[in-house]
């Protein structure tokens, strides 16, 4: 970078593990939380809606994600699922209970996921690899079908679909039809700093080395005394809570209403690209591949406008798929480790940028 | 409510065994389907170490130039062998830009590789051939019969038999071939089969064109079943159970998973399914699968898991 650590003396054991060690790090961050807070100033409806708005929720599933199979090497197929838990519980809690704050429902919500997360985690002990990537998917279409047959989810409507009630929180309108497109935002961007910060901590304490122990060889890990069993538990737990809460954000601060069919395996599969694409092991890596993944399907579909090019409808969509997976494989082979690894070969770069000897 | 779930079934089983035999046997032909899919798998990840998401997707790519082709005229034997050139001309295209930049990758990389894969072929199959419903008329008969009171169907018997037929060819091919026993080579270990001079690019190629060639034969079938349309890739999903429950690395565990949960999930959802609101169809078959794996982590057939540190 441009900046170095140089001169900047740690001299508490408090000030050796922050979660920023670097003062202009900090900084960035802080720019880079600021900014995020201006940008309704700027942006218009679509990009909050259309853009913005999801980039934070899978933002938010992918750190989830991220903590289980990027942290702790448990590959999971099951996100789709553990987000469907998430947003129906928070339905059904708000339709109930409506008097209790719609942040405190979320929570709830994912508390709900995380123990959903942590019965399916169970298998982990035993079945490990690929093996448990497709049991996880035993959990995405089981919690699917339950939360499509149980009426009790969805208060018995007759389209089966929930609809986000108006809520309010400090007498502004949060949730439902009437919300506007910026307080969503605002409220998914205050969740989604919080539990990255959250994340950030956790991984750089105890419980993300044991995480990370396991993740290297498990075995090796148990030998050094680390409990296989309630590591793997928590990281399930945590993950599906994480997941969990973006569910819920997913249907009150994005969509409006959805069915079970808006969290189907190929939302699983979208959020484990988000962790690849962005990096295995990197929060910030959950940011880029998130932006990554939810930005290109945009450009891809504005692209042919911007350039004058008209095509039949459906034949766009599958150029688009198509292009969509080369990119994906062409970002794998160039860059395995991911966007996160790229920006970190960038700043070593720049460290001894111009005079590279 | 216990008796509905743990007597009542099997009360029903015993009171009409020819319909029981019956439920029985169309599960079984089921299974022989999902096999043919997961033999795909299996081939792939045996001689490669890649778990080929994209197999779903090449059943489906294989069906379409398939049908494509003969829309346009071509008898069905020459649409058969220009199918299986294009399959093998995609195995090359394959190895050469994608697998050999991602030697030496963590499984997980590989996976979401095939991933990628399969959106790009799902795209250049539906911007070749188009995307709605197609029928595939290969000329399999289809026509029902009976024996001792059995309703069977003859495109089912079909099935299985070239199931059979090619589980059969690939064994032979597999044991008695100078190219087989390099496949077998490879597939036991990566290292010593290069160090006896077995060039792994060229197995790579051969597997992926037997899997695409795996993969036409089931796109034939289910193709021929329900019409070539986008969610014929979707029965992948319906293999993955399968290929866990088989182990990953077995061709017979493939056929024999496939045969118990294609019994499973037909027994399940006539006697079970009505009891629990139908459609269990969806998740059954991994549940069972999840089941058998907590008692054996590497599937039935699957080679043991040494770990080491």
């Amino acid at each position: 970078m441009i900046y170095r650590e140089a001169g900047q003396f740690k001299t508490s054991y408090a000030g050796d593990q922050r979660v920023f060690p670097i003062l202009q790090d900090r900084w960035c961050v802080a720019a880079a939380i600021l900014f995020a807070y201006a940008i309704p100033l700027l942006a218009n409806e679509y990009w909050l809606q259309a853009v913005l708005i999801p980039f934070l929720i899978f933002a938010l599933a992918a750190i989830g994600l991220n903590l289980l199979t990027g942290y702790c090497g448990q590959v999971s197929l099951g996100t789709g699922g553990f987000m469907a838990v998430g947003g129906y519980m928070t339905y059904k809690i708000t339709t109930n209970i409506p008097d209790i704050n719609i942040i405190v429902v979320f929570l709830i919500a994912g508390l709900c996921a995380a123990l959903v997360g942590l019965v399916f985690g169970l298998p982990s002990l035993r079945i490990k690899g690929f093996y448990l990537a497709v049991a996880t998917l035993a959990a995405q279409f089981f919690i699917g079908w339950i939360l499509n047959k149980v009426g009790w989810f969805y208060n018995y409507n007759a389209s089966g679909t929930i609809t986000a009630p108006p809520r309010e929180m400090f007498g502004i309108v949060v949730t439902g039809p009437h919300a506007s497109a910026e307080v969503r935002y605002l409220v998914a961007l205050s969740l989604v700093i919080v539990f990255a910060l959250v994340a950030k901590n956790l991984v750089r304490g105890k419980v993300g080395r044991a995480w990370m122990a396991i993740r290297d060889k498990d075995i090796a890990a148990e030998i050094i005394g680390i409990r296989p069993l309630q590591t793997k538990l928590l990281a399930f737990t945590i993950s599906s809570f994480y997941c969990g809460v973006a569910g819920a954000m997913t249907v009150f601060l994005w969509l409006g209403s959805a069915e079970t069919e808006a969290f189907d395996i190929f939302l699983s599969f979208n959020i484990l690209f988000m962790v690849i694409i962005g990096g295995l092991g990197s929060i910030l890596g959950s940011f880029l591949g998130a932006a990554f993944i939810t930005l290109v399907p945009v450009f891809l579909t504005n692209a042919p406008l911007m350039i004058g090019l008209s095509m039949p409808i459906d034949m766009q969509k599958h150029i688009e798929v198509m292009l969509f997976g080369s990119l994906i494989i062409f970002f794998l082979i160039v860059e395995p480790n991911g966007l996160a690894r790229l920006w970190q070969i960038t700043k070593e770069k720049l460290r001894l940028w111009p005079f590279p000897y | 409510m216990l008796y509905n779930f743990l007597i009542a079934p099997f009360l029903d089983m015993a009171g009409s065994p020819v319909f029981f035999a019956e439920v029985v046997i169309s599960g079984l032909l089921t299974g022989v389907m999902y096999s043919l899919v997961a033999l795909g798998f299996v081939l792939i990840f045996k001689a490669s170490g890649v778990f080929n998401f994209a197999q779903g997707v090449m059943v489906l790519f294989a069906a379409l130039t398939l049908v494509g082709l003969m829309e346009r005229g071509v008898p069905v034997w020459l649409a058969l062998i220009l199918t299986v050139a294009v399959m093998t001309a995609l195995a090359f295209a394959i190895e050469r830009i994608m697998l050999r930049h991602l030697v030496n990758q963590e499984g997980i990389i590989l996976f979401m590789a095939t991933i990628g894969l399969s959106y790009v072929l799902q795209g250049l199959g539906e911007t070749l051939w188009g995307s709605n419903v197609k029928r595939l008329d290969v000329g399999i008969p289809n026509a029902s019969f009976e024996i001792g009171g059995i309703l069977l169907n003859e495109f089912d018997l079909f099935a299985a038999a070239s199931g059979a037929v090619l589980v059969t060819v690939l064994a032979v091919f597999f044991h008695y071939t100078r190219i087989g026993r390099a496949l077998r080579a490879v597939a036991d270990d990566h290292q010593a089969a290069l160090s006896v001079g077995i060039p792994l690019k060229h197995i790579w190629i051969i597997v992926w064109s037997v899997a695409g060639v795996v993969g036409l034969v089931a796109g034939i079938m289910w193709g021929a079943k329900s019409g070539v349309q986008f969610s014929l890739s979707l029965i992948a999903l319906k293999a993955l159970p399968v290929l866990i429950l088989g182990g990953f690395t077995s061709v017979p565990g493939a056929i024999v998973g496939g045969l118990i949960i294609g019994v499973g999930e037909k027994v399940a959802e006539i006697y079970w399914g009505p009891l629990v609101g139908g459609a269990i169809e969806t998740w059954f078959a991994y549940m069972l699968a999840l089941a058998f794996l907590v008692f054996r982590p590497q599937g039935l057939f699957g080679e043991r898991i040494i770990e080491r540190v």
